[in-house]
């Protein structure tokens, strides 16, 4: 008996290659502005330099120069410390700012609207926000004549510009947004009867913060952190700015490398820079699982 | 038991804005009373509940528990515990400290709490899942585990709000009996808020019919549904004709009526039939009468294949007069 050949009709393309297509795309784009650049950057940090010229070469000069040089760890050391405070600052304030809007704002019109004012100073560029600030901190600016004027000091305050605290004040100010976002939206996901059953089963505003709400945030705060460390990691401009060319980071090294046309030793920092942020990340990931959220 | 171990509502009324949710409403149920708030969406039932529970604040009335003015006081001090419809379980936590949550926020230590945690799982059949998470849950398995954290913190009084609503009809019918077996064990109130008329009259030992804020009728399901009060009644419990008599309305069973194909001796309405739904043990007959309009007509199996009638034959109806109830305006 002859089996039934009607075959089922399809659009012609295996699925295998339909697959293939519709990811290629995406893959372009990563490849030539993710991979390409990063595979670049890896292949110029071997090379060698003289003081007016680049080679190609495979040689470990530019990291043991880095590696050896005291000055690497001191930079180093201080970037993680900027990363450090503004996380902690970021995410003291951003958590706030999201738990109020989520839970105490009660109409979403209301929500929306804060939120878009939370958004507000976005609208101007970065820099203009972190110049902003020198006026207001300076050594005659508004805060000190303020605090003068209020009799509350008597000199000016010096460390207000130029130093560690304008600098992680800037940072802060610029990245507390980036917490924010990723918090209010795992906050607007927790279901309100959650809290509700929490209060039945007796647990206080307090104890339903450190037993439900922070858990179930975890992945928000999670991303906003990534978000922050990894701004902050890699800023140089913030740094050069607000420390008045005083302190140093990461950033700044290499971007000082790449003014001197130090192509190779930019490149070997900027290796070693981008396998600390991945080590952090990779700790970060390990303690919270972010993927439910994406 | 004395006469004041009860929960009272005392012209309990919540108003939101402009809008009456609950209009002054007085009830007394007794400890140890399965009780069954039975309405429409947005008739109060769930306000009322919510508002026993300390979830939602009273607009003015009060809420006595044995005789104690429970009315502002937060929810884990009035001795009721709620169950959420949605189920409400973290879901971060194991079964087991979901149902230990409350002795924790008390300060339990935690081998104390994992112990008497595990004791209540027993009592809802969820022993073996202690250790999974809400989500690697079924839905029944879910409303178990939401039982035994509200039965932990040993409540005189446990609130339901539309327990039921989210489990296949199947597990519907298991779980009622489940929650009836409990009542029955524990010796609490249980309120239960529900629309499903099943549901209340299968479980209930007091129903409370809500309609626009206001009680429409409270007393033994039995009462409630031979004799609805109200036309609103007669009609949301089901299983009645409503009939306009020149002297108000009245509502008759549908199996308290009888088809007959030829006519009776005295009085009898005529009738059309429309049509005819087989349910099993009974047969619905759907028949049009000119005075009264759209009827409804259950007749057992044996009797209506005895003598079945065909759509579009003329019949006449039949009731005793002992069995049409007068309906309040």
């Amino acid at each position: 008996m002859p089996a039934p050949t009607t075959k089922r009709q399809s659009h012609g393309l295996s699925n295998a290659l339909s697959g293939w297509l519709m990811s290629l795309p995406l893959a372009l784009i990563l490849f030539f502005f993710l991979l390409l650049p990063i595979v670049t950057i890896v292949i110029v940090s071997f090379w060698g330099a003289t003081e007016y010229s680049i080679y190609p070469a495979f040689q470990f000069d530019n990291y043991e120069f880095l590696l050896t040089s005291p000055v690497t760890y001191q930079v180093f050391l201080n970037t993680i410390k900027y990363a450090v405070i503004a996380w902690a600052a970021t995410l003291l304030i951003g958590f706030t700012i999201a738990y109020f809007l989520a839970f105490h704002v009660r109409s979403l019109v209301w929500q929306i609207a804060l939120f878009l004012l939370c958004t507000i100073p976005f609208w101007t560029s970065n820099i203009i926000r972190m110049i902003s600030w020198i006026p207001f901190l300076g050594r005659n600016g508004i805060a000190n004549s303020t605090l003068i004027d209020l009799g509350i000091i008597d000199q000016p305050l010096e460390w207000l510009l130029y130093s560690d605290f304008a600098v992680i004040l800037a940072f802060v100010h610029l990245y507390t947004l980036f917490m924010v976002v990723p918090i209010f939206n795992t906050m607007m996901r927790i279901d309100k009867s959650l809290l509700e059953a929490a209060y039945d089963n007796g647990a206080t505003g307090f104890q339903t913060l450190t037993n439900v709400i922070i858990p179930l945030t975890k992945p928000g705060i999670m991303i906003g952190s990534i978000f922050v460390i990894t701004l902050v990691m890699g800023d140089f401009i913030t740094v050069r700015f607000m420390s008045g060319s005083q302190k140093a980071n990461v950033g700044r090294l290499i971007s000082n490398d790449i003014g001197l046309l130090q192509y190779p030793s930019a490149c070997a920092t900027a290796v070693i820079l981008l396998m600390t942020v991945l080590l952090v990340i990779a700790v970060m990931l390990h303690f919270v699982d972010i993927r439910k959220e994406l | 038991m004395s006469a004041k171990s009860a929960l009272e509502l005392i012209k309990l009324t919540k108003r939101y804005g402009d809008t009456v949710a609950v209009e002054a409403i007085d009830q007394t149920i007794p400890n140890g009373t399965y009780a069954c708030l039975l309405g429409p969406s947005g008739c109060g039932k769930s306000s009322t509940l919510r508002m026993i529970a300390g979830h939602e604040t009273v607009s003015s009335g009060d809420i006595l528990q044995n005789s104690l003015n429970i009315t502002d006081l937060p929810p884990a001090r009035r001795g009721t515990a709620m169950m959420f419809q949605s189920y409400a379980l973290f879901p971060h936590l194991s079964v087991v400290d979901n149902v230990a949550f409350s002795l924790k926020m008390k300060g339990v230590d935690k081998k104390t709490r994992q112990a008497e945690a595990r004791q209540l799982l027993e009592l809802v059949d969820m022993a073996p899942y202690g250790d999974r998470l809400p989500t690697q849950l079924s839905g029944g398995q879910q409303q178990r585990v939401a039982l035994a954290r509200a039965l932990i913190t040993k409540p005189s009084i446990l609130l339901l709000d539309e327990p039921l609503s989210a489990l296949d009809p199947f597990l519907r019918i298991r779980m009622r009996t489940e929650l009836k077996r409990l009542q029955r064990e524990l010796g609490i109130s249980f309120i239960h808020v529900t629309h499903s008329q099943d549901e209340a009259l299968a479980l209930a030992d007091h129903i409370i019919v809500m309609n626009g804020g206001r009680i429409e009728q409270d007393g033994p399901p039995q009462t409630v549904f031979d004799a609805p009060r109200t036309e609103f009644v007669a009609r949301f419990i089901g299983g009645h004709n409503i009939l306009g008599e020149t002297h108000g309305k009245m509502a008759v069973r549908t199996d308290r009526m009888s088809i007959l194909q030829d006519q009776p001796e005295g009085q009898a309405m005529p009738a059309t039939v429309r049509a005819v739904e087989y349910l099993g043990t009974m047969v619905n007959v759907t028949v049009e009468a000119p005075d009264a309009g759209e009827l409804t007509v259950s007749v057992g199996d044996t009797a209506f294949f005895a003598k079945p009638v065909e759509i579009g034959q003329s019949v006449f109806l039949k009731w005793k007069p002992e069995h049409a109830h007068s309906l309040a305006a």
